[in-house]
């Protein structure tokens, strides 16, 4: 479960004064639902995913996922949530198998609980030829599924995928795609934001357009093409988000 | 603060810097071999150098030798010096260094005769070799003298103790681990704050600005560990890579003493040159000494480890970090320096400064002065100073700005 009220986040820059990443965004997720979250590049998606993981602090506004507040029970707040981003790397100097221990460790889970779960997770995403290897010499999709397997360690109840399929080849898309429809399938809360519409189209449940900070328009895909009565969700963002320039 | 946690990351911080070969040399490498090297490398060359110079056979010249056939007779009865014709641009000759010096007899130089002028030198100042060839001629010079002297008391019949009415000698009465104490202490300190500085400089960067370009800070902060302990997991690295190293060189250090002091017998007059000693004397240190050192200097290592990171944090990269902790050193070397100075003693407002007090404090524990008031003024002031900077450490961490700056 994730809901965000009103949430703001203003950070201030010596040559341009102060900017409004996020303004005053509210929504909620529901368990078992995936929330996508389509907005080009710079629209404030990755400063909101932040704040819900608690890497940031909110200018304003509230977040509470899975129950606990972002700002008062942030570490509770992590605990239960596996943030996966195209920024958020490996130790290119551990084994596979050593950075999903160190964040099973992080995570407060006993040695036992470790092995067990890094066995289940190694079969569900066929990790078992690198498990071993040093992440370093790695392919992108080894280090997608090591990631995968990082942020599943403790089992969240809260998925949140900050463009999980930036830069990456089809065949590894399309199992980032099934694996986040997994999440969905096991009863969990996800969020997914990407600026790619057919991932949405595939995936989402609920569909928020974010411009310049805010929430542009929110609802089911069926919902949005009736509203605006277009067919194709490239030209609803487009039309939303100002035109063609 | 939770102690499990930061012993995992501890434990994980270790394995990774273990693992990378840069943080590998300047942490165990370099501190191991940087001793020996300095001792029997330029210890040796030293020495050697020396001792070439000192039998070599030094050309000379003679002015005036005609008019002073006895004093010429005197330089030639030294087996290190070498006369050689007089040649008219003698000046130069001694500014090329081809010849080491000249003497110049005057006519009258006899004091006898109502004016008389010195015999005189010459020389290319600050040149070893010529400095030790002028040193033998006045050797021969004054030794000629003196027969001169006994000769005429004889012909008087005065007895010869009647220029010498009294002896003068010298003996060393310190034990001889205070003077090794003075001379090494004042080298050992300097050595032990360059080193714990570079030995957490490496894995502080790497720790820091390494993981926000590498992109793996953002996947640590995703955990659920509290930032305090993620903090002091790494400081705790980066503190054992500062002591690790100081550690590797002392040992490696006090290995070499034995090596040269046991093994190489040869090598005892090198180590001692190394060390500024007397030859012939071992330079050895208190033990007692070493370990309030060690004492002394782990809030000293606090201190670097926890600027260093604090500093190295700010950076996006490891290239930008390698630019603010550089200039640092010579924050560090300066009081470093000043303590090897001689003269410069202990006094309550410099037992307050950091980095100098613990150069002079360690000069006086390695020669066996225990001064506990300032030893403790140092102690105190060192780890009020080690706690800011490692509270500082924390918070800086805890501020977004700091760690997701773009």
């Amino acid at each position: 479960m994730i809901e965000v009220h009103e949430l703001q986040k203003t950070f201030r820059d010596k040559k341009r004064g102060e900017i409004h990443a996020v303004d005053g965004v509210s929504f909620k997720v529901e368990p078992g639902k995936i929330y996508g979250l389509l907005g080009a590049n710079g629209a404030g998606k990755t400063t909101l995913l932040r704040m819900l993981a608690t890497l940031l602090k909110p200018t304003s506004g509230t977040a509470v996922v899975a129950g606990y507040d972002v700002v008062k029970e942030a570490e509770k707040v992590r605990a239960n949530v596996g943030f996966l981003a195209a920024s958020t790397a490996l130790y290119g100097r551990l084994t596979s198998r050593e950075m999903i221990t160190y964040f099973g460790e992080l995570n407060g889970m006993s040695y036992g609980a470790i092995k067990h779960r890094i066995e289940e997770l190694a079969e569900q995403l066929d990790m078992h030829d690198f498990l071993d290897r040093r992440c370093d010499k790695f392919s992108t999709g080894m280090k997608q599924k090591t990631s995968i397997a990082r942020t599943l360690i403790h089992d969240p109840k809260v998925m949140i995928f900050d463009e999980p399929t930036l830069g990456l080849d089809v065949m590894t898309s399309r199992s980032i795609v099934r694996f986040v429809r997994e999440c969905k399938g096991q009863g969990k809360t996800v969020i997914y934001s990407t600026h790619m519409m057919n991932e949405v189209e595939k995936l989402c449940d609920t569909v928020g357009i974010i411009h310049d900070g805010s929430l542009l328009a929110e609802g089911s895909l069926a919902d949005l093409k009736a509203t605006h009565n277009e067919t194709d969700l490239e030209e609803i963002f487009v039309k939303l988000s100002g035109g063609d320039s | 603060m939770n102690f499990a946690r930061i012993l995992t990351v501890y434990f994980k911080e270790l394995k990774d810097s273990l693992r990378d070969r840069r943080t590998v040399i300047s942490m165990i490498v370099v501190p191991t071999l940087i001793m020996p090297v300095l001792i029997f490398g330029i210890g040796k060359v030293a020495s050697g150098v020396f001792n070439k110079a000192k039998s070599e056979v030094a050309r000379i010249m003679v002015i005036g030798a005609d008019g002073a056939p006895e004093i010429v007779e005197a330089l030639a009865e030294s087996e290190r010096l070498r006369i050689v014709p007089l040649a008219e641009n003698w000046k130069e000759l001694v500014a090329e260094k081809k010849i080491r010096a000249v003497v110049s007899i005057p006519e009258n130089y006899l004091s006898g005769s109502d004016d008389s002028d010195a015999v005189m030198m010459y020389s290319y100042e600050g040149e070893l070799k010529s400095r030790l060839a002028v040193r033998e001629i006045e050797k021969q010079l004054t030794s000629y003298r003196e027969s001169m002297v006994q000769d005429e008391l004889k012909q008087l019949g005065l007895p010869a103790s009647l220029i010498e009415p009294f002896t003068i000698a010298w003996e060393n009465v310190a034990p001889p681990e205070k003077v090794g104490g003075n001379q090494l202490g004042g080298m050992v300190p300097y050595l032990i704050i360059i080193l714990c500085f570079t030995g957490a400089m490496y894995p502080a960067m790497d720790l820091t600005a390494g993981e926000k370009e590498r992109g793996t800070m953002e996947t640590l902060l995703c955990s659920p560990v509290a930032r305090v302990n993620i903090v002091l997991g790494k400081f705790l690295m980066v503190l054992t890579g500062s002591l690790g190293s100081m550690l590797l060189a002392l040992l490696s250090m006090g290995l070499s003493f034995f090596v040269i002091g046991n093994v190489m017998d040869g090598g005892t007059a090198a180590a001692a040159a190394a060390s500024g000693a007397a030859p012939g004397v071992m330079p050895t240190i208190d033990p007692l000494g070493v370990l309030g050192v060690l004492a002394m200097v782990l809030p000293v290592a606090v201190l670097f480890s926890a600027v260093i990171f604090t500093v190295a944090l700010f950076a996006k990269s490891y290239k930008e970090a390698q630019s603010y902790v550089a200039p640092l050193i010579f924050v560090v070397l300066m009081p470093a320096m000043v303590g090897i100075l001689p003269g410069i003693e202990l006094n309550a407002k410099l037992a307050m400064v950091p980095i100098l007090n613990l150069s002079l404090v360690c000069k006086e524990m390695l020669s066996g002065v225990w001064n506990w008031g300032y030893i403790g003024i140092i102690f105190g002031s060192t780890c009020v100073y080690a706690g800011v900077a490692l509270g500082l450490a924390v918070q800086m961490f805890k501020r977004e700005g700091v760690i997701f700056r773009m």
